[in-house]
Formats: structure tokens, sequence, C-alpha cells
């Protein structure tokens, strides 16, 4: 649009004749034009109000909570961020965490297993499942709404039915006593102490996962693979990309992230309520499009979904810090997610004019 | 392509496999014996259906226990039991009119949204079906026509908490509610507000996502560090809220609303100080019992007036034996 005329100052001498067709653009003008940039700045105003209006929220301690709650949503919304920037949904993603932890607990509960054999089998099985999901959309076509709709409800199902067939009742049993707790309980959910604050691990394995997405999304022949199926898959196809592999894979990363959140909830919670998980779903689809995600796909960023997971943990969190009426928490809550969204949009215009 | 693929899932079985085999936990796991609960003999009374039509939502601790109680019930009088539910209003109706349809010789049904149920539970006395009332509805059971009533008030139940947390002396109470805007709840935390001395405050949290509950509880605790007892409205909740008391590193004790196994655990170790029961194993064995007596025998159990099954207590001084009762999933 307007122009935007690079003066080479003191001049180096070029190696070769600048190409004038092609545009360089400012440095900032790049960074607005990213997809997480109107999202941090959303997330930075949210946190400059709870630090000025509650007290509690700048102590180290409550940081690190609003962190834990940031990682229990941002490690799924990372791979639904990357599965949303394929070009899909899958709303089969928040039961799937319950579906995992069951899986686990009950397969290891009831053949009086070691853990470890349980999660083993619960990974394969969450794999199975984004498989599942990515195979039949390559085979009918129709679109993922539909079909991970369909694993929704019959995971959900399966969930209760499984757990009341094997338990009698609705929870499955306490897996403290065994052989292998402790040793997951390390891995999946257990606190740090970083110079006097406890900080849960979720927070450090979210942070490899969302370096990780990064690292493939912008490095990577994978991360093209991504964006090309997102933007249009016919095309794609067409240049030579594995469409059908590639959104398998993006199924099978959610079904991965999903079993991994689901650990977690196991070995915090040692025993899990076969009825939890459900809405789950929109969570993490409104951290991705919070950050910057297209709901058409193509576009968006791994780090956008974290940012939008922390404006998620930041808000729900800091109308507790911040004291504010109980009654009113939900209104709150909309409010916040609406303001730093409308912030992202503006930041995101004002960059698409320059 | 298509032999690697093989390979790989040949190799994984047998990686399962051999962890399988070698991966045996010397603790814990499924009990070697199961069993237990109460058995009777059989009633030779003629064979009757009974639909039992709650408000649950699916994958509720508590509603099991209510389940095996009506099962209880059912098998000792020769009754063909119907067990549903349905937590929308019009999903519930749906279910009694069904029931109805079908001529069941007894409908058992929880009045939590009484309102939408009253006309439905006319209907079904007027098609000469007995109509008891359960759980939900101690102020509107009367009214919609139901004969008899069993559970609690939930305001009273609050009440006979807020005294015994003022008796304790604890100065402020945090009353946790994992539903917001459900009546039942909400007459808890409000009956414990009436009769607690202290500060009263309400936390909503998402019932369905456990790691944000913990974590709501988490920074109320680190906001209000004056709060010295979190009272959470059913058993999984307050487990959570244990967790969280750690993790702010609160002195605040834990009390609790309903049972179920582990909470019993948690008693007995310490961690969580008393839970209020409203014995939901008798509110679906009454409820099955009483429509089999009426049946049988015109009786009515509590003469017209509600039958209350709550509040008691569970606590450290009779916790060892609810316990052995709480492993077979009746208490």
């Amino acid at each position: 649009m307007s122009t935007s005329v690079s003066t080479p100052s003191a001049s180096p001498p070029a190696l070769r004749a600048k190409d004038d067709r092609v545009k360089t653009r400012s440095l900032t003008s790049r960074l607005l034009s990213r997809p997480e940039i109107g999202s941090l700045i959303g997330a930075i105003a949210v946190f400059v109000l709870f630090v000025v209006v509650a007290p509690t929220f700048r102590q180290p301690a409550s940081l690190a909570t609003v962190a834990y709650a940031g990682s229990t949503i941002g490690i799924m919304a990372v791979a639904v961020a990357l599965l949303m920037i394929g070009g899909e949904f899958d709303l089969s993603a928040g039961v799937v965490v319950t579906t995992s932890a069951l899986a686990a607990s009950t397969f290891a509960y009831q053949l009086r297993l070691n853990l470890w054999v349980g999660i083993l089998v619960s990974l394969l099985l969450a794999l199975a499942i984004g498989a599942f999901n990515g195979w039949l959309l390559m085979r009918t076509g129709l679109p993922s709404f539909l079909i991970t709709l369909g694993t929704f409800f019959m995971l959900q199902g399966l969930n209760l039915g499984v757990t009341k067939l094997l338990t009698g009742g609705v929870s499955s049993d306490s897996v403290a006593d065994m052989d292998g707790f402790a040793s997951a309980q390390a891995v999946f959910a257990s606190t740090i102490q970083v110079g006097g604050v406890g900080v849960r691990i979720t927070v450090l394995w979210w942070i490899l996962f969302v370096a990780l997405a990064t690292w493939t999304l912008l490095r990577t022949r994978v991360g093209n693979w991504i964006f090309a199926v997102g933007g249009d898959d016919a095309a794609a196809r067409a240049v030579g990309v594995p469409v059908r592999k590639t959104k398998i894979g993006l199924f099978m990363t959610v079904g991965f992230c999903g079993w991994f959140v689901g650990m977690h909830q196991l070995f915090s919670f040692d025993s899990i309520q076969s009825g939890g998980g459900v809405g789950q779903e929109f969570i993490y689809i409104i951290a991705a499009v919070v950050g910057g995600c297209l709901l058409t796909g193509g576009y968006g960023s791994a780090v956008g979904s974290a940012i939008g997971a922390l404006i998620f943990g930041m808000t729900s969190l800091g109308i507790v810090y911040a004291g504010w009426d109980a009654n009113w928490f939900k209104l709150f809550l909309g409010v916040m997610l609406l303001l730093a969204t409308i912030v992202n949009l503006v930041v995101k215009n004002q960059a698409a004019k320059r | 392509m298509r032999i690697r693929s093989r390979t790989t899932a040949a190799a994984a079985f047998v990686a399962v496999a051999a962890l399988t085999t070698a991966g045996c936990s010397s603790s814990g796991g499924r009990p070697a014996d199961e069993g237990g609960g109460a058995a009777a003999g059989v009633a030779d009374t003629p064979r009757m259906e009974i639909a039992v039509i709650t408000h649950a939502a699916p994958g509720d601790t508590f509603w099991d226990i209510v389940r095996s109680g009506a099962e209880a019930a059912a098998a000792k009088d020769n009754v063909e039991l119907n067990f549903q539910g349905a937590p929308e209003a019009g999903d519930q109706v749906n279910l009694v009119q069904s029931a109805i349809d079908s001529g069941v010789d007894g409908i058992a049904v929880t009045l939590a949204k009484a309102d939408a149920l009253t006309p439905v539970v006319q209907q079904a006395r007027e098609a000469g079906i007995p109509v008891v009332a359960f759980n939900g509805g101690f102020a509107e059971w009367e009214p919609s026509g139901a004969m008899s009533y069993f559970g609690q008030d939930e305001e009273l139940a609050g009440e006979a908490a807020g005294t015994r947390l003022t008796q304790e002396g604890a100065q402020h109470e945090l009353c946790v509610i994992q539903e917001q805007g459900h009546v039942g709840l909400e007459a808890r935390c409000r009956g414990v507000d009436n009769t607690f001395n202290g500060t009263s405050e309400v936390l909503y949290v998402t019932g369905t996502d456990m790691p944000s509950v913990e974590q709501a509880i988490t920074s109320k605790l680190q906001q209000d560090p004056s709060i010295d007892r979190v009272v959470t409205l059913g058993a999984p909740f307050a487990l959570t809220a244990v967790q969280s008391v750690q993790a702010a590193g609160s002195s605040a004790q834990v009390a609790t609303f309903d049972t179920n196994k582990e909470l019993i655990g948690a008693i007995q170790d310490g961690d969580v100080q008393w839970a209020v029961d409203q014995q939901p194993y008798l509110q679906g064995y009454l409820s099955v019992d009483s429509l089999w007596l009426y049946a049988t025998n015109g009786n009515t159990i509590g003469g017209g007036q509600a039958t209350l099954t709550g509040p008691a207590f569970i606590d450290s001084s009779n916790v060892e034996r609810v316990a052995e009762f709480a492993a077979n999933g009746t208490r």
C-alpha cells in the first residue's frame, strides 16, 4: 500500500543492486504484523490492570499460580492452534484429556500393573483417537467440526460407560498407592522451588511445547506444510504437500497434548471424574483465537496460543485476586476477554495500515 | 510403507506385552476380592416396575450411591428398576412423561426444578401412578402432589455446618460452589452464612475442570490469608481443596458436603475435617421401598411429612464405621 522508502544510511557497499520489486519493511512494521502481537499487547494490558487493582496479584507465588493456570490451558491450546492453522477443528480435545487419564488409571488399576504401563497404553490410545479423527476427515471429506463432534460424544459415553462397568462408580479408583506413581508424579505433576516459589512443572513443559511448535512452524518443512494445508489444501496438494499426512499428524498432536494434560490431572488428583473435560475444547479454541489464529485456517502462531492461554489464566484468577464480587465472575471474565480481543484487533488493523 | 507400519505395530505390541508382564504393581490396584453391599432375601410380591428419574448430570459420584440404594431396595422388593437422569428440566420432564406412557407402577423423581416438573407429577397422579419425591424439592414436594419426600433441606444442612464452624471457633469461611446458579448449592452456602458467626464468602469454580478448581481456590487463599475454613459442596472438590491449601501455604482446614470412598480416606488421614452426609443411599433405597410398601400394603413413609435423611456428620469419631460401607460404594 503506502510506500516505504528505505534510506541506506551510512551506505555499506551493497553486494548486489537493490531490487525495487521487493519492499523492505521497518522492524516495527514487521513486528506489528506478527499474528501474536495484538494478543501480547492485550496480555500486557490485562496484566497491568490486575497489578494495579489487586495487591496479591503482584506476589511471586500468585504469578506462579497464574502461570500454572495458563499452562493447563496452554499445553492443549498450542496443539489446537497448530490444528487450526492447518484449517481444522477438534471438538473432542476436551474429553480426550479425560479419556487418556481414565485409560491410564483404569488399565493399570484393573490389571494391577505398574502405572507406566497404563501411561504408555493411554498414549497409544490418545494418538489412535487423533489418527482416527484425521483419517476419517481425509476419508470422508466431511467438515472436521462434525467428525470431532461425533468423537466428542462417543468419548464422553465411553468415559462414563467403561468407568461404570469396571469400577461400578463414575470416578476412577485412586492410584496413589501403586508402583510408578511417585516417578510419574515427578514427571507430570511435581512442583519445583524457584527462589522460594513453587512453580508447577507443567509450566516448564508448556514453554518447551510452545518453543517446539514455534520452531516447527517457522523453521521446518512441516511448518510450511501446516500453513499450506490450512490456506488451501487443494493448492497445497497440487504443489506436492502431503496433505493427508499433515492433517492426520496435526490431529495426533492434539491427541498427544490431550494425553499429557490427562496425565497431569491423573497424577495431581489421583482419581479422575469420568464426566470431566466437557466444555474445555472451547477454552482451547478461544485461547488460540485470542492469540491470533484465524478460524478459517492458514494463519496464526504457537506463541499466540500461549499468550491467549495466559490471558485466560490471568483474567480468571485476577478477578479472584482483585476480590471482585463472585456473583459477577463470568461477566467480568467475558468483558475482559472481549477487551483483550478488541485490543488485539485494533493493533492488527493498525499494522495492516502501515 | 505398509511393511514399516506393520513392523512398528508389531514392535509396539511386543513392547506393551513385555511391559505388561514385567510391569506389575506390587501395591494398590484392584482388590483381589470384591463384593459386599446389602443383600437380603427377595419378596414374594408380584413383579412391579418403578422408574427413578433424577436431575443428575452423567458422571457424578453422588448419584452412584443413590443408585446403589435404589438397586438394593429393588432387588429385595422384586422390583424392576428403571434408573434415569437428565440435568435439563425439559429432558427430565420427558423422561417422567415416557414413564407414565409406558405404564410403570410407581415413579420416584427429584424435584430440583419443581416448577417444571409439577404438571407432569400431577399427570402421573391422574393416571393412577403413585409418585414420591426425593433429594431435591424440600419446599415443593407437597404442593406438587407427590406422596412422600426423602432428602434433606439444603439450607438446614448448611445451617448445621455453619453452627459447627462457629463451635470450632472458625473466623472466616470460604464456600466453594462448583456450578453457578444451582439452587441447592446456593442454598447450602446461604445456610452456612445464616448460622456462622464469622465472615462468609462464596467462590464460584468450574466443576468440570479440576485444575481450574485447584487454581481458583489457591488464588483465593493467597488473596485472603485470613480464610481459615474452606467448605466445598461435593467430595471431589474437597480433595482438590486440600491440594490448594498446600499450594497456597495456607493453614485453612477443609470441610465438605457429601462423601465418597476417597473422601472417607481423607477424613481418616485428617486431611478433611468432616463431611455433611445426606445419606444418598437411603434416599434411593427409601424411594423405591416406599413405592413398594404403598403398592403392597398401602403405607406411606413419613405419614405426609418429609422424611429427613440428613444432615448427619462424618468426622474422626465415626469415620471408621462408615469406611467399610464406603468401600462398597454404599455410603
